[in-house]
């Protein structure tokens, strides 16, 4: 059993039996508007993007800085603003949309059918020919609004920073005067 | 009287800023019996109101009103609104100081003379000498509680120290220690000791680092002769017939506006501020803004020759853990032509956290090898370099054409690196890396510099009227009654962190309003 963002349970089956299913990357489409994370029990509820185009987001967040040991939902997490705002903000959305449809043009696949075919982007396997599309667009709104919002929105959440062995706030612990300010031995 | 002051009591001296400069005047002032208003822009947070997060703590102090750049500075495309990381609440940016504390070196005093004709630099020589501020930094650091000045023991070195003194002792340097830090490594003026918490850039929640919040505001405040009026934004400096100027304007909280009279007006908004207030408060009689007979107010705009150096190492360090910026090197501070540059540079230990080590480890920065960096994040060590900058009157505060929540020019800040900056700057990346690869680095950062901590010298002291601003106590060259009581009057920047110089430059000019109203020539 999963569970969605609104704490739903979700059963992968039922997905899978539902019409509509696709999956994207390591992203899974359900109906018009769900993106899961099967291997994560995590999902999203989109209010204004095409799953597709969070799917192919999701790719490009991962390209954009890649930390193998990082779960997918935290990548996710720091994109659900982009959806959020985009509800009211027709010109997000569109910057949003049409980036990614820009991008899946420069990958040299045309998206035809956004409910049964994958992504032009996500068809491309290795990351050096993502990151190749992506460098031919780093100058342009669309990436830098999305390296942008995640340069905050990746690594300033809290449960991201025992991956990488930041402890954060430390005054209610008493700072580290007790707790290994001056513990290394190797140097 | 006794504070609370009413808005027409024409008696009292209005000090504009909260911070090293602003702050400590006012205490001085209060101390000497003088009524004080101390009007900040910004709200009053104690000490427990701040937040271990650097973001969210961002959120409560930084200066976010609204900023251009220009220049060929990387700030000006990387953080194009934000070109000074300074604080806008009561205590100002001693509340998100590292705390280091040094004296300028001698020779620093008397640039030109020591320098020579630098090629587009608007070098000059301060009208004022190490003899003569000696005993005013002897006085701010006792005030401060300066490590290794006063018998005050030196803070203990964390992690981060370890690989830096370590690197620092294989490549023979012998002046390295952790620092004169004005952050209490025992219990002393009624605060306790550093607990070595790692967010003094987030005002320290122990209060065991000096900031004029805990130490200077309330201590003047105890006279019942200085009042802090927070939220109080100041908009201009008026003046009368006579040219003398005689109170402020200011928006309250609510955007309300009033005018504080005033006897004696001092500006002390940090070096980006405090022109744009002496430029906003033009008149008839003062067409180019007040004190700016000379057309330096604005110019000169120095913020340190920075940089960072980072490197990873195969070993955990967690660097983040302890004070932030407790460990030097002095060894490169010498004036050496030799390097390729004149003036020198200070090697400092420093940490940020993992929010604010993506934000800054190399902003723009992405793909594999930006992530394998961030991956390293608790196998790292870090320094910052901070050396003199050349003054070059191109580097200005200007008014934009941009306005700010009052409708008033925003400030536009125009900044290129000198010659002599960039080639400082480049002897001391190979210096830092040379430093961890003698320990071990299996990865080093060249990182470019932050949004300006160090704003110096837009209102620059001179001993002629036609060379600078402020005359050597900082009273304005033009208005007797008009005085600039932050860095803005730094004539050049030296090597060294400026608040120490600002505090003891501040303690010099109370004692020169106290003489200069007891004469009543002011």
């Amino acid at each position: 059993m999963m569970t969605n963002e609104r704490g739903e349970g979700v059963n992968r089956r039922d997905f899978l039996a539902a019409s509509g299913k696709t999956a994207i990357g390591a992203a899974m489409v359900v109906g018009s508007g769900t993106l899961l994370l099967p291997s994560q029990g995590w999902g999203m509820e989109l209010k204004a993007l095409k799953p597709e185009t969070m799917a192919t987001m999701l790719q490009m967040a991962r390209d954009i800085y890649p930390h193998d040991r990082v779960p997918d939902k935290f990548y996710a997490k720091a994109l659900r603003a982009h959806d959020d705002a985009s509800v009211d903000d027709d010109a997000k959305k569109a910057l949003l949309e049409d980036g990614v449809g820009d991008l899946n043009a420069r990958a040299g696949l045309k998206l035809t059918n956004a409910a049964t075919e994958k992504g032009g982007y996500l068809d491309l396997g290795w990351e050096a020919d993502r990151v190749a599309v992506l460098r031919d667009i780093e100058d342009s709104d669309f990436f830098q609004t999305m390296r942008g919002s995640l340069v905050v929105g990746l690594y300033n959440q809290k449960a991201l920073w025992p991956l990488f062995g930041y402890e954060g706030a430390s005054a209610e612990k008493g700072g580290y005067i007790e707790r290994g300010f001056n513990d290394i031995e190797w140097v | 009287m006794a504070a609370p002051y009413d808005l027409n009591d024409d008696s009292v001296v209005v000090i504009i800023g909260s911070g090293a400069g602003g702050g400590t005047l006012g205490n001085e002032l209060a101390q000497k019996g003088i009524d004080t208003v101390i009007l900040e822009a910004g709200g009053r947070h104690e000490a427990e109101d701040f937040i271990n997060d650097e973001w969210a703590s961002f959120g409560q102090l930084a200066w976010l009103d609204k900023r251009t750049t220009s220049g060929d500075w990387r700030v000006a495309k990387d953080f194009s609104g934000l070109p000074a990381w300074i604080v806008k609440a009561v205590g100002g940016s001693t509340t998100h100081w590292a705390g280091a504390s040094l004296r300028f070196q001698p020779h620093e005093w008397k640039a030109k003379t020591t320098y020579g004709d630098v090629e587009g630099a608007n070098l000059l020589d301060w009208p004022i000498n190490a003899e003569e501020m000696a005993p005013y930094y002897a006085k701010a650091e006792d005030k401060m509680g300066v490590t290794n000045t006063n018998g005050i023991p030196p803070l203990p070195g964390n992690n981060n120290y370890k690989v830096f003194e370590a690197g620092a002792r294989k490549m023979g340097y012998k002046n390295v220690h952790t620092g004169n830090m004005a952050i209490n490594s025992q219990d002393r003026d009624g605060r306790t000791h550093c607990q070595q918490s790692g967010f003094c850039f987030q005002g320290c929640k122990f209060a065991a680092k000096w900031s004029t919040l805990y130490t200077e505001i309330p201590k003047g405040e105890e006279t019942g002769k200085l009042e802090v009026r927070p939220h109080a934004h100041v908009l201009q400096i008026q003046h009368g017939e006579d040219g003398k100027v005689t109170g402020v304007l200011y928006a309250d909280k609510d955007g309300n506006q009033h005018v504080q009279k005033a006897r004696v007006v001092a500006v002390a908004g940090n070096s980006i501020e405090s022109p744009r207030l002496l430029l906003n408060s033009a008149s008839s009689m003062f067409p180019d803004g007040l004190a700016n007979s000379s057309g330096q107010v604005g110019k000169n705009y120095m913020r340190h020759m920075t940089a960072s150096v980072y490197a990873s190492f195969d070993k955990p360090v967690n660097f983040y853990r302890g004070t932030t910026m407790a460990g030097i090197v002095q060894d490169e501070a010498r004036h050496d032509p030799s390097r390729g540059f004149v003036g020198g540079y200070e090697l400092e230990t420093l940490a940020l956290g993992l929010p604010f080590m993506a934000a800054f480890l190399n902003p723009g920065g992405w793909g594999r090898e930006f992530a394998a960096a961030m991956d390293n994040y608790d196998h790292m060590a870090g320094m910052w370099i901070v050396g003199e900058d050349m003054p070059q009157e191109s580097n200005a505060i200007t008014l934009s054409d941009e306005k700010d929540q009052y409708g008033l020019p925003a400030p536009n800040v125009h900044f290129s690196d000198h010659a002599n900056d960039i080639a400082m700057r480049n002897h001391a990346w190979q210096q830092g890396t040379a430093m961890y690869d003698a320990v071990g680095a299996t990865q080093v950062y060249p990182t470019p510099p932050y949004p300006s901590t160090h704003n110096l010298g837009t209102n620059r002291m001179s001993a002629d009227a036609k060379d600078g601003v402020v005359n050597r106590w900082g009273q304005t060259h033009d208005i007797a009654n008009l005085f600039v009581s932050d860095g803005s009057q730094f004539t050049t920047g030296a090597a060294e962190n400026p608040t120490l110089t600002i505090v003891s430059l501040a303690i010099r000019q109370a004692d020169y309003i106290a003489e200069q109203m007891g004469q009543k020539a002011i």
